[in-house]
């Protein structure tokens, strides 16, 4: 039996209930998290307050700078397609690609300086400080490490989608996948959206 | 304009860029406060300042404002779960 590829029936909102469903569990994944910082911020307050003046504020508002640049790109590489420019489209998720790349380059130096100045998990500088302090670089490993998973994932997914509408398996007419691609790509600025405040501006 | 197509809303250009640009002038603030003032000035900018960019993302570059009542109402129930769990644990927290 053989279908005609617009005779499949596509349930659109199904589609995007579902990839918003995902979003809530990471919505609750880093919200344990954040709960868990808030918790630490409230017994260390001035352990918090100096270690947050160790990381560098440059690094972190640029990497904001290009993941909220980023959100653009790819929201508007959504609606490039939609109204039916599939160039611009291809140019601004191109673009949100080498974003996400240039983000993972400067968590990269960021963390090789940290890891050169001794300030990393179970290292022996770090253990000679306070109880406060290791644990802010451990919510600062984790939580910035969590988040960069999840950026080299979008990553790997908007190259994927790159591919598909190069290749119109993504189109004007069915482009929920490029929608819901850029759903989580959004949750990630969003997520990182809160993580600069409370690590690099917090000092 | 906004327009709507078969299956969803679509944002104008314009709209995406004047929301990018408000993102950045938030966090150009949000960087201010936190350099220049006390930092309990700093800590209301950033309580004020943060979700509310992250409300812009959500209800523009995510299109909840264009989404149903429906979904609107499970992203509110999901970020309320996480507000009374953090008011929970923070009113335990200050009686120890």
């Amino acid at each position: 039996m053989s279908f005609e590829p617009g005779a499949v029936h596509k349930d659109l909102e199904g589609a995007k209930l579902g990839m918003w469903l995902f979003l809530f569990t990471e919505m609750v994944l880093f919200g344990g998290l954040f709960l868990l910082y808030s918790a630490y911020r409230a017994k260390y307050t001035a352990d918090f307050h100096r270690s947050g003046q160790e990381l560098n504020a440059v690094i972190g508002v640029a990497n904001t700078i290009i993941l909220l640049t980023s959100s653009l790109t790819v929201a508007v590489s959504v609606t490039a397609l939609q109204r039916g420019n599939k160039k611009l489209s291809l140019i601004c998720l191109g673009m949100t690609i080498v974003f996400g790349v240039a983000f993972l380059a400067n968590k990269y130096i960021e963390w090789s300086a940290e890891i050169r100045h001794g300030m990393f998990p179970n290292s022996p500088e770090l253990l000679n400080h306070p109880d406060g302090v290791k644990m802010f670089f451990g919510l600062y490993y984790s939580m910035t490490g969590l988040h960069g998973i999840h950026v080299v994932a979008g990553i790997i997914l908007l190259s994927f989608m790159f591919d598909f509408v190069r290749r119109n398996k993504i189109t004007t007419s069915d482009y929920i996948k490029l929608e819901n691609a850029g759903l989580y790509w959004h949750l990630v600025d969003i997520i990182w959206i809160f993580l600069l405040p409370l690590f690099y501006l917090a000092a | 304009m906004d327009r709507s197509d078969a299956h969803g809303h679509i944002m104008a250009y314009s709209t995406l860029i004047r929301v990018w640009l408000l993102l950045l002038l938030f966090t150009a603030i949000l960087v201010f406060v936190s350099k220049t003032f006390h930092e309990a000035l700093a800590v209301w900018a950033m309580l004020i300042l943060t979700p509310l960019k992250a409300g812009l993302v959500f209800f523009y570059f995510m299109h909840l404002k264009f989404e149903k009542t429906f979904l609107k109402a499970m992203v509110i129930v999901t970020l309320g779960v996480l507000i009374v769990f953090i008011g929970l644990i923070f009113s335990d927290l200050s009686f120890r």
